[in-house]
């Protein structure tokens, strides 16, 4: 009797063993970053999306739209927070206009955007762009920080240490996480590795192949007003300007919730006093 | 249970009204004098707790309701305007969203804390299968809300988990094809899938409630079980309703609404899946089907199964072996305190609950299904096996004589300031 039950003991920590091992090869390892608003204390850095959106301008929007976000939110609190004089103009000069009509002679037309029309990509349609870009499609950027995440890749034993820490210090920045490390993750494709025609090699993208060419030349970084600013600088901007476009209210959702944990903390302190003082002689 | 209202009109309205519809006389006599076990626990507060869960879904969905488009071109982009441009839709979003998963942690505790102290055995049966309806439904609900937002995970779970009535075909060919298409309304998942579950999830609600209101009337009549499991005997078993169990619940009830909050305001998307920010796209699927996390143990089940019919049919019977829980214990004994090897049996249906929802997050393979398998395994052992045996093999510790004398310093010899009942105060 003993003996069987010291033989299946054995059996099932060599199952466990292989599931541990199975869980630690699987998916690629991404640090995870310092960012203003992460935990539950965190708030967006203004002058951090103001750099992260000159970024968008300059580089991303060549490709990729931000048609959640409208023009009048960038100078909305809680956001970069452009002055709305600025951003009028900018809707005004923006690239890519707005197809409106019909007019009253049945025409579509072209117009300039305006503070409550959204930020257009370059392209009309998924056909338009993939024809453009070698049949990849360049996706919209608004909620790519909420669509993305980072995958645990530590033993199995330790994943509820790790959800509990995860939910003790609120961290909901995987997609910040994962757009930064995939910005800094261009390298030569390690030996044995061949890439595809059109493709890059890319350490954190799903199947390393990715079609987005690298978007900055690592020494052609975007600099910012007072001349500085680096590659690294630059995907740490961009990562946390997405992070606002997919959750614009963050900001504000935080600071309630300050609020709604202390009337939580001190109402249950006090209706615990209150139920103590209902219940005493009473054994219970 | 049987006792008096104390109820007693004060005005003059009040009393021609009690004669006419005596409701407030059926409140008070309820949820006022109502004799409620001395030594109720907190786990016991969570019938209130959900009560508030339900009301608050019900709530916050009726009012995104007024901002959701349930079509399949609008229904991502109103979620996305609800977030972005209602006022306060964040809020109510988060509120909604959050309020399931809150709504399922607080049910399972239920549940295991019915089982641990044996709230279904007699004469609570019809309670405890209510309870049983009341955690279907609002798997059905949940399920058909999780499809609302219409992103990947929506789309590609509503693919996976209708397709399972396809499994029928292995039975009688054709059936399962043709349930399946029945439910999606034309041969794939589409807008008008999403019209159909949007009503659904408007009705279903409304059922749940009407199932609650049952459950809370079958317990009134049965009255409390309490962590002796042993019934009120005498007047000083209990306390009235108002102001002990009301106080304790309250506290209970708000310190639970600490942790909805916490996740409400910072961490709103920890229990979704980040695939579900990505508009519904039926040439496109993700590489990791995921339910809800809490579908994950059933959808554990239905993986370990090799066969897909074998794997269904597990997959419902888990929740239908819960049924006949009453009458699978054999023991006389209810609660699990006064049952040495029964409280072990329970902790490991409890690793085993927790192990399934747990793989269910995995992939199906090697190890995982390995575990899976012995996890289902033991799921129904537990139900089927170590009920029935336990109840009739093992030998109770002594069962205190009263409630009373479970919470009394020194047995029986009860101190007259303590008997005294507590309502005279």
């Amino acid at each position: 009797m003993m003996r069987a039950l010291k033989k299946s003991l054995v059996a099932l920590a060599l199952v466990a063993g292989a599931a541990s091992a199975h869980a630690a090869g699987d998916g690629v390892h991404i640090e995870r970053q310092t960012w203003s608003f992460g935990g539950f204390t965190g708030q967006y850095d203004r002058d951090q999306l103001q750099r992260g959106f000159q970024i968008y301008k300059d580089v991303c929007s060549a490709c990729h739209g931000l048609k959640r976000v409208r023009f009048r939110n960038l100078a909305e609190p809680g956001g970069p927070e452009f002055p709305e004089e600025g951003v009028k103009t900018l809707a005004h000069e923006w690239p890519n206009k707005i197809v409106d009509g019909p007019n009253d002679a049945g025409q579509m037309f072209e117009r300039e955007p305006k503070l409550f029309d959204p930020i257009q990509g370059p392209f009309k349609n998924e056909k338009e762009a993939r024809a453009a870009q070698n049949g990849a499609l360049p996706p919209d950027l608004s909620l790519l920080a909420k669509a993305r995440n980072v995958e645990y890749t530590g033993t199995w034993w330790a994943h509820p240490f790790s959800m509990l820490r995860d939910i003790a210090t609120s961290y909901q920045e995987g997609g910040a996480d994962y757009i930064y490390a995939l910005l800094t993750g261009y390298h030569e494709a390690p030996a044995g590795v061949t890439v595809a025609e059109g493709m890059h090699y890319n350490a954190v993208f799903p199947g390393h192949q990715i079609a987005m060419s690298p978007p900055i030349a690592a020494d052609n970084f975007v600099k910012y007003q007072g001349d500085w600013g680096s590659y690294d600088q630059n995907a740490r901007d961009i990562a946390a300007f997405l992070s606002w476009s997919a959750d614009p209210t963050l900001n504000r959702r935080k600071i309630t919730g300050w609020l709604v944990m202390l009337y939580l903390l001190v109402t249950t302190g006090l209706l615990y006093v209150g139920k103590r003082r209902i219940w005493p002689n009473i054994p219970h | 249970m049987e006792h008096n209202s104390t109820y007693e009109p004060k005005s003059s309205f009040a009393k021609w009204w009690d004669d006419r519809l005596p409701i407030a006389r059926l409140m008070h006599g309820q949820f006022v004098d109502f004799p409620t076990p001395r030594n109720l626990n907190y786990l016991w507060t969570f019938g209130g707790i959900l009560t508030f869960c339900l009301v608050a879904q019900i709530v916050t969905g009726i009012v995104l309701a007024m901002h959701y488009q349930p079509s399949a071109a609008e229904a991502f982009n109103s979620v996305e305007a609800i977030r972005r441009d209602v006022n306060y839709g964040w809020l109510l979003r988060n509120l909604h969203a959050v309020g399931a998963s809150m709504f399922f942690i607080a049910v399972y505790i239920h549940i295991f804390r019915g089982l641990y102290y044996g709230s279904y055995k007699a004469p609570r049966e019809v309670l405890w299968i209510l309870g049983v309806l009341i955690f279907l439904v609002m798997m059905a609900t949940a399920f058909m809300g999780y499809a609302l937002p219409w992103g990947q995970m929506s789309f590609w779970g509503v693919t996976v988990i209708t397709n399972l009535f396809s499994s029928l075909n292995e039975i009688i060919p054709g059936v399962g094809t043709a349930i399946v298409e029945w439910l999606w309304g034309g041969y794939s998942v589409s807008g008008t899938t999403l019209n159909r579950f949007f009503a659904l999830h408007y009705l279903l609600p409304f059922v749940l409630f009407g199932i609650v209101v049952l459950h809370i009337w079958a317990l009134h009549v049965a009255g409390q079980n309490n962590p002796t499991g042993l019934d009120i005997k005498t007047k000083s078993d209990s306390v009235p309703m108002f102001p002990y169990a009301v106080a304790k619940d309250a506290v209970g009830m708000f310190a639970f609404l600490i942790l909805f909050a916490w996740f409400v305001f910072f961490l709103p998307d920890y229990l979704g899946h980040a695939d579900n920010y990505i508009e519904a796209n039926a040439l496109v699927t993700p590489p990791h089907i995921v339910p809800e996390w809490y579908f994950l143990p059933f959808y554990a089940i239905l993986r370990a199964i090799p066969s897909k019919l074998g794997g269904v049919i597990a997959m419902f019977s888990a929740i239908a072996v819960l049924i006949f829980v009453p009458w699978l214990d054999t023991s006389r004994v209810r609660s699990a305190k006064y049952r040495p090897l029964y409280k072990w049996a329970f902790w490991l249906l409890v690793i085993a609950s927790v192990g399934l929802g747990y793989l269910g997050a995995k992939p199906a393979e090697g190890a995982y299904v390995i575990w899976s398998r012995i996890f289902t395994v033991y799921y129904f052992a537990h139900f089927l096996l170590v009920m029935p045996i336990l109840g009739i093999i093992e030998t109770p510790t002594a069962l205190p004589k009263s409630i009373s004398a479970s919470v009394l310093p020194s047995g029986s010899g009860a101190p007259a300031g303590a008997t005294a009942a507590p309502e005279t105060r």
